[in-house]
């Protein structure tokens, strides 16, 4: 058991994360003054939370692109409603938040379900038709800082035990996903889904169904976030965190997800939002050109991919070695 | 490719001395089985020669090594008398040797012309294909064989009966001298059939040594000069197909040795647990009803593509029938998916463990209880320790080693796969368990287990059914075996009656 602990794939990122904080500390040590990294998470949190989404999608081996543009769009709509009804609570908002980006979700949902469109042109469709909705609702015009009510801009900067709340709503998140991926049986159905959908056909796992909870898990987590994101900037518009959805998906790769489907896990798509989290935060102080950044987030999930690859084909090895020695 | 070949065509007319190609005392083994052991078999240009055997008995293994699809472990190929090596697909080609397979091998979006040269197209100028002398070719190709395709029409609009007729212009077209056709009446009408072996006698007329696998008696006394009897990955017999009948032929497939031995079981059936009335799909299969008693082990033999496995998955919910009716227990059972199938006690042990067997992401425990999730959790929470305790009592049972029920299912050998997928179905405390190939390719200790195992679960009561295609394992476990032939119930057989003979008989429609 502690073997396995430590060839764990959540392991082996957390110590490239200790070495990647090492390393930048050499240069900048106030990086890793745990008022820094506390900064860096509560930057990354928006990223973790829509990394557990894509990654429960990517485990049913389907991908959602629509993320971004799902985060944009409620974010516009719930902009709107707090303009438009300023006096509204915010755990309303939030809820408000939530339910539509689970609603948008359960559109991706239902066209890979019941239709069998693959995930990946679906979700392409929607990204393009959430967006446009957008523009439609806001007539292409920015809502701006002093438009929101304060208590809708106040609430994810509000701390709670030394922390901004947007810190600890993700950090409830990875709590609360790691407990229903591992503990409940939406969860293993997830796995199994993924990891063999024909296996999990016979066992009685409706895959399709399965896929739709993936993606409206996934859209209700962008739609929370499309609150915090606007309320945290204190702006929306249409083009809001465009093309945010990469960053998603690589998060979810540098994690340990596999791209096939079948493995991944909660922690490890926090540990690839927080990896890309730190080199973006840690780039611009060590004086490194932002645009580095992308050349070395992409190596990262090269190298990810590389390394899950080649752990599969040494498993792979190990079965035959054993097969022979079972004769 | 270690030879060279200065003359590419075989003489025709001359007395044929030297095979075109032989193979000599070939071994193949896979980890845990071995697929054949030192077989022999010589083909001569102008001949036709039958390979019969049962499903399993190596057919398909001697194919993929006479066309570079798979490396023998052992003894040699030769063509025109002198040891060769085909590393790749492309080495057989090169000689001369082409395969048409059952599901042609063939590419659905491309053109007959294209399917036709993929590999040796003809090139015109800076190397680019040609591809006006490219329809040409194919068009006089198919003229010659008498097939009125349109070169240019795509592949996925032909029917199967003109699919074939393309892989034997492919044939021709690279010029080959060894044209190797496993079953290729499967799918044909029997007009298309006539057509094919008229085809077949060209081929023999223009010098090509021919490879014929069949399951059809009929048609091997039909074009066959030779025969040679494969059984169990062992070479049985061969010889002129004049001086043998068609029982001796049957003989030879299926009489075997006594080393299989099958626990010995007290057969006491009890009440009708399940029963099947008139289950009809509009195209895998028709009429099919049976009943079923508790602690009855039922064999479903056929060949292959006789439909058993397309009515057990309508039976279990994964396809559905166009009409049909199912018991349990005396209750009318309606079953629209796997789920309602599991929940009123019927379970399914698919044959391709790799596809539809094991998730082998998923630890031991976590395969096991997949099914049986219901059970070990609350309100949708799993209960771990429940879990372990289920995994652990059926592990055990079916004397599964294992470092830890916590092991990825992945890193167990195939045997070991085996026994947790039936594990997985028998934790569902089924009444009535569908068990599909349970034995094929396992080893022989494997086997014995799976025997002794299924033994046991009639014994306690449960209906077992069996789909298998090896006979003696049919004949061994069986208390009835029901004979399945293009779909349909071909005959129901029980103690006397329960021979090789029958079996084959009803199964080839002879």
């Amino acid at each position: 058991m502690p073997k396995q602990i430590f060839t764990s794939r959540e392991f082996l990122l957390t110590g490239a994360i200790v070495l990647l904080l090492a390393i930048i500390a050499t240069r900048f040590p106030a990086f890793i003054a745990p008022s820094n990294l506390a900064n860096v998470f509560n930057d990354t949190a928006p990223l973790i939370l829509l990394a557990i989404g894509q990654m429960i999608v990517i485990l049913t081996r389907c991908i959602d692109l629509s993320v971004a543009a799902n985060l944009a769009l409620t974010g516009m709509v719930v902009s709107m409603i707090n303009v438009a009804v300023p006096g509204l609570p915010v755990p309303i908002i939030i809820f408000v938040s939530v339910a539509f980006g689970a609603l948008l979700g359960m559109v991706n949902g239902i066209l890979v379900w019941k239709l069998e469109i693959p995930p990946i042109v679906v979700t392409l469709g929607t990204m393009t038709i959430f967006r446009g909705t957008i523009f439609l609702l806001s007539e292409g015009k920015w809502i701006n800082a002093h438009e929101f009510s304060e208590p809708f801009k106040a609430f994810p900067r509000t701390e709670l035990l030394g922390l901004p709340l947007m810190s600890w709503i993700a950090i409830a998140a990875v709590i609360l996903f790691s407990v229903v991926m591992s503990r409940t049986t939406l969860g293993r159905a997830f796995y199994a889904a993924g990891g063999n959908p024909h296996a999990a056909t016979y066992a009685g796992i409706d895959v399709g169904r399965t896929q739709f909870w993936a993606f409206t898990i996934s859209g209700a987590l962008a739609g929370l976030t499309g609150y915090l994101w606007v309320s945290r900037f204190a702006v929306a518009f249409v083009d809001l965190a465009g093309g945010f959805e990469l960053s998603v998906v690589a998060a979810c790769v540098i994690g340990g997800v596999a791209i096939m489907g079948g493995i991944g896990s909660v922690v490890g798509a926090m540990l690839g939002a927080l990896f890309l989290g730190i080199i973006s935060n840690a780039l611009p102080v060590v004086n490194i050109s932002p645009f580095w950044q992308l050349a070395i987030s992409g190596s990262a999930i090269i190298i990810a991919v590389a390394l899950n690859a080649q752990a599969n084909r040494e498993k792979g090895r190990i079965i035959l070695k054993r097969a022979e020695n079972a004769t | 490719m270690l030879m060279e070949t200065d003359q590419k065509s075989a003489p025709t007319g001359a007395e044929p001395k030297v095979p075109v190609l032989a193979l000599r005392e070939v071994t193949k083994t896979f980890p845990g089985v071995t697929a054949l052991s030192e077989v022999s078999l010589e083909l001569f240009p102008g001949k036709v020669t039958a390979l019969v055997g049962e499903n399993g008995a190596g057919k398909s293994t001697v194919v993929k090594i006479m066309t570079g699809i798979y490396q023998p472990n052992g003894g040699q190929i030769e063509i025109d008398g002198s040891p060769v090596r085909f590393p790749t697909a492309q080495d057989a080609g090169d000689v001369g040797v082409t395969a048409i397979h059952q599901e042609t091998v063939l590419f659905d979006e491309l053109s007959v012309a294209e399917n036709v040269f993929l590999g040796h197209a003809p090139r015109g100028r800076f190397g680019l294909i040609d591809t006006s002398a490219m329809m040409d070719h194919s068009r006089e190709i198919l003229d010659g064989i008498g097939a009125s395709i349109d070169p240019r029409t795509k592949l996925k609009d032909l029917g199967i009966a003109n699919k074939h007729l393309v892989a034997i212009a492919r044939a021709l077209s690279i010029d080959a001298r060894v044209v190797i056709m496993d079953e290729p009446t499967a799918a044909l009408s029997q007009k298309e059939i006539e057509e094919l072996y008229e085809l077949v006698e060209e081929l023999k007329a223009q010098g090509k040594a021919i490879l014929f696998i069949s399951h059809k008696f009929d048609e091997i006394f039909r074009i066959a000069d030779s025969y040679t009897v494969f059984r169990d990955g062992a070479l049985v017999g061969n010889g002129a197909i004049a001086d043998v009948t068609e029982a001796e032929l049957v003989k030879m497939m299926v009489g075997r040795d006594v080393s299989q031995i099958f626990p010995n079981r007290e057969r006491n059936t009890g009440d009708e647990i399940f029963s099947v009335d008139g289950y009809e799909h509009p195209t895998e299969f028709a009429d099919i009803s049976f009943t079923l008693r508790r602690g009855e082990i039922l064999g479903f033999y056929g060949l292959v593509g006789a439909g058993r496995s397309e009515f057990m998955q309508a039976l279990f919910g994964i396809t559905r029938p166009s009409s049909g009716k199912v018991t349990i227990d005396g209750e009318d059972a309606i079953i629209r998916s796997p789920a309602d199938a599991v929940g009123k006690g019927i379970v399914y042990v698919p044959e391709d463990r790799g596809r539809q067997g094991a998730i082998t992401t998923l630890p031991i425990f976590q395969n096991v209880t997949l099914p049986s999730l219901d059970r070990t959790s609350k309100n949708g929470f799993l209960r771990l320790a429940e879990e372990f305790k289920l995994a652990r009592e059926y592990t055990e049972r079916l004397d599964l080693r294992a470092a830890s029920l916590d092991t990825d299912v992945g890193n167990l050998s195939g045997g070991n796969q085996q026994k947790v997928v039936i594990a997985k179905w028998l934790a569902t405390q089924p009444k009535v368990i569908i068990l599909d190939e349970p034995t094929k390719g396992i080893d022989i200790g494997s086997k014995a287990a799976v025997h002794e195992f299924m033994a046991e679960l009639a014994a306690q009561g449960l209906a077992v059914i069996m789909i298998s295609s090896e006979i003696p394992e049919v004949l061994g476990m069986s208390d009835r075996v029901i004979v399945m032939r293009e779909g349909r119930i071909a005959t129901e057989v029980t103690g006397e009656d329960m021979t090789p003979e029958t079996l084959v008989r009803h199964a080839a429609g002879i």
